[in-house]
């Protein structure tokens, strides 16, 4: 039992840190929510050459061979600085996903070119349910001699507008079982038929609707077994939901450092506001959900990494972590007061993205059920 | 970093899992909630003695095991899980033979340290006061030097275990001249001394969980000053964190936890069980997830512990949240049980053998003791975080 990082992931965590400080000062999150494409491709560019966007893949797909847990430490820092980037996309949400059930063609064909900053991917997968359960898929593929015909209308897909690749949810086989008839499709995001759309959200971050009409997929693009594609989004919807809880976790701390310093220089009565015990407990409070939310997220990122079976811990720690985000933006606004309200402060960046996390991939509800299951309810 | 315990670990827990499962099926007990506080059970003490599990962390020198933190956290979590009576060692195995240990003299060693290793030792703890609650250093106590004596006078309050304790862990004013900090000494005497008088407490369920123990010119010899003279008040503050630190402060009421989710999967309401009610299930799963969020703050504690770095502020935040959970399980248990939450143990058509009316009273006073919700949140913010002083 330990819950220190290791001396490299300090190392990793700390270069981090100062990377994002000089290339991601809030002035640029600020643009690039205006920003059509909302990321800087001279930053990505960056990311890749230090070898994050390939930290978690073998060497011999091009990547750094590292772990899920060394992505955990990266990610953190990146909600800590609340960059705008397609990384979540097209690491976590299309890489991993290749890597886990990707034939040795793909994995050669896409890996190295998604380290290497090439190529973005994302994932197709919720629809206008927003849910995460099997039974939501109703995207259809239809076979047809050597392709697929896929139809359908994919809701919230991140970053779809400059993807260059889908993978595409669908449903394969409706006679089967909810969970037996899906199959994940490797789409180009230019072929005929997709149209996306970006969404406006609190965030500005790109969420997309994305519509397929009649757009046809090579059978050889199959992401796995035909009809099994349902047991690989289950795999991704847990590092997915971990690795927000990670952004989530770098964000809530940065809030909590920012509030501490705000209340430490802030004077009324003629007094800091943090000599005051309401604002003092109010920081505290912060902390213990910080906290909470750190362990819960770590563990979870540690047993991923570890190749353990861990859907209840994934659970705790989204379902903590969403709701454990809340309470502490709330009280961040609570100690900065009003100005902290304004558009032109920091904070309300945090408080936007926060709550974008806290919904995606499950929120508490979406777990507390996933842990009464767990614990034989 | 690594969530997961030796496999030197788990064998320990499965073997004190077996000890407590045989202790169960035998009838030594009944699992009950706060029994590390009022499970007053001698025999069940010296069995624990036996097994070298009192002092598990204690050095060798002094007839302990030197074992992790960790290994003593797998015990009492463990013990707490099946609710099992361990109060007659559990201040002493905690807090006051550390204490003894870090600060007595090599005399204070040999007598009180293999009593408690034996199991006959039950320390009670002598700090509350009428004036002195959260304001510790207040108090009022006096030991009064008189040649080689010190005589006591003065009133302890909210004495645990007071009813069965042979001793009592004491700070008292030695010093009345002096900041109130520094006029401070800490004792460890017997309880059974004559000008000691111990008046029960009922607390809110009707329990004697406390007393009042009144000092009349009790004599005892200098000896029993632990530490240095008129410093105890620095002495005390480590003993503190350790009071705070542990999993009882979480699992306090784990038997009722236990009871509650099997009550939903056994009842049924309207021909339905109540566990596929969605509103119990996620009650029911909230309570999970804020336990887990609990266990791994303590957790963090005796990491910290375990490093050799006094848990100070850490065992604050996991103290303060973790008594939150406690009384939020009382809660969401009687919300469960209905109208039946009210009935008490003994009553006619009582659930849960009582627990839950029970922890919901007896939880009031978890976020008081060992340092209230606002004087731990002060220490998180004014250490851990850096906030200036009020």
């Amino acid at each position: 039992m330990n819950f220190t990082l290791s001396e490299e992931q300090e190392m990793l965590k700390k270069i981090a840190r100062d990377f994002l400080i000089d290339k991601c000062p809030k002035t640029l999150v600020r643009e690039m929510v205006a920003d059509e494409k909302g990321y800087s491709p001279e930053v990505w560019r960056e990311m890749a050459r230090l070898g994050w966007v390939g930290l978690a893949f073998p060497e011999k797909y091009g990547g750094n061979g590292m772990s899920f847990l060394d992505l955990a430490v990266l990610l953190e820092e990146m909600g800590r600085a609340c960059l705008p980037s397609p990384f979540f996309s097209t690491v976590v949400l299309g890489g991993l996903p290749i890597l886990e059930a990707g034939s040795e063609e793909q994995k050669q064909q896409y890996l190295p070119r998604i380290g290497s900053g090439e190529t973005i991917f994302t994932l197709a997968l919720t629809e206008t349910s927003a849910r995460y359960d099997a039974a939501s898929i109703n995207v259809k593929a239809m076979a047809d001699k050597e392709t697929y015909v896929i139809s359908g209308t994919k809701l919230f897909v991140p970053d779809a507008h400059i993807a260059d690749y889908l993978l595409c949810v669908a449903r394969t086989n409706e006679a089967a079982a909810t969970e037996n008839g899906i199959t994940l499709f490797i789409v180009d995001a230019r072929s005929q038929g997709i149209k996306s759309t970006v969404l406006r959200t609190i965030a500005g971050d790109k969420l997309c609707e994305v519509v397929f009409d009649r757009v046809r997929v090579p059978g050889k693009n199959i992401l796995g077994r035909l009809d099994g594609g349902w047991s690989v989004i289950s795999r991704v919807i847990e590092q997915a939901a971990v690795a927000k809880c990670c952004e989530m976790v770098g964000s809530m701390q940065q809030v909590l450092e920012m509030t501490v310093a705000y209340a430490k220089e802030r004077k009324q009565f003629d007094r800091h506001i943090g000599s005051f015990q309401a604002i003092q407990h109010y920081c505290a409070n912060m902390a213990t959900d910080v906290d909470g939310s750190r362990f819960t997220t770590y563990q979870a990122a540690w047993m991923l990494s570890e190749g353990l079976p861990c859907a209840k811990e994934v659970a705790i720690a989204k379902a903590w972590a969403g709701e454990a985000y809340s309470r502490v933006s709330t009280l961040a606004h609570q100690v900065h007061g009003a100005i902290g309200c304004t558009i032109d402060h920091d904070l309300q960046f945090y408080t936007k993205q926060g709550k974008a996390a806290a919904l995606t991939f499950g929120d508490g509800d979406f777990y507390r059920e996933i842990v009464a299951q767990k614990m034989g309810l | 970093m690594d969530f997961k315990f030796t496999e030197e670990q788990e064998r320990f827990r499965q073997e004190v899992r077996n000890f407590l499962e045989e202790e169960l099926k035998q009838g030594s007990f009944q699992p009950s909630c706060d029994a590390w506080i009022q499970g007053y059970s001698p025999e069940f003490t010296k069995k624990v003695a036996h097994r070298g599990w009192i002092g598990l962390t204690w050095p060798k020198a002094y007839g302990g095991q030197g074992r992790s933190n960790i290994d003593r956290l797998i015990l009492t979590e463990e013990m707490l899980r099946c609710g099992a009576p361990a109060a007659c060692h559990w201040f002493a195995d905690r807090q006051i033979g550390r204490s003894i240990i870090a600060f007595g003299t090599e005399e204070q060693k040999q007598e009180l340290l293999p009593r408690i290793l034996r199991g006959e030792a039950y320390v009670g703890l002598g700090m509350s006061e009428p004036e002195a609650g959260s304001d510790l250093a207040s108090l009022q106590t006096r030991a009064t030097a008189d040649g080689d004596d010190y005589i006591i006078d003065g009133q302890k309050m909210w004495t645990s275990c007071a009813r069965f304790m042979t001793d009592i862990y004491l700070v008292a004013r030695t010093d009345p001249a002096a900041p109130k900090q520094r006029g401070i000494s800490e004792f460890v005497i017997r309880a059974n001394l004559p000008g000691i008088t111990i008046t029960p407490t009922i607390d809110i369920t009707g329990s004697e969980a406390w007393a009042e123990v009144f000092f009349d010119g009790v004599r005892v010899s200098k000896n029993y000053l632990v530490g240095e003279k008129n410093r105890g008040f620095y002495q005390i503050l480590n003993q503190l964190d350790y009071e705070r630190a542990g999993l009882e402060r979480l699992m306090g009421n784990y038997p009722l936890f236990d009871a509650i989710v099997q009550f939903a999967r056994e009842t049924k309401r309207n021909g339905r069980p109540l566990a596929e009610d969605t509103l119990v299930r996620h009650k029911l799963a909230q309570l999970q997830i804020e336990f887990e969020v609990g266990r791994l703050l303590i957790y963090r504690v005796v990491l910290v512990m375990d490093e050799g770095r006094a848990p100070n502020w850490e065992a604050a935040m996991a103290k303060v949240y973790s008594t939150a959970f406690e009384q939020h399980l009382a809660n969401m248990a009687i919300e469960i049980l209905g109208l039946y939450g009210q009935l008490v143990a003994g009553s006619k058509w009582v659930p849960v053998a009582g627990m839950a009316s029970h922890s919901y009273l007896a939880s009031k006073g978890y976020s008081l003791q060992a340092g209230t919700s606002e004087i731990l949140r002060n220490i998180v913010a004014l250490r851990g975080l850096g906030l200036p002083e009020s």
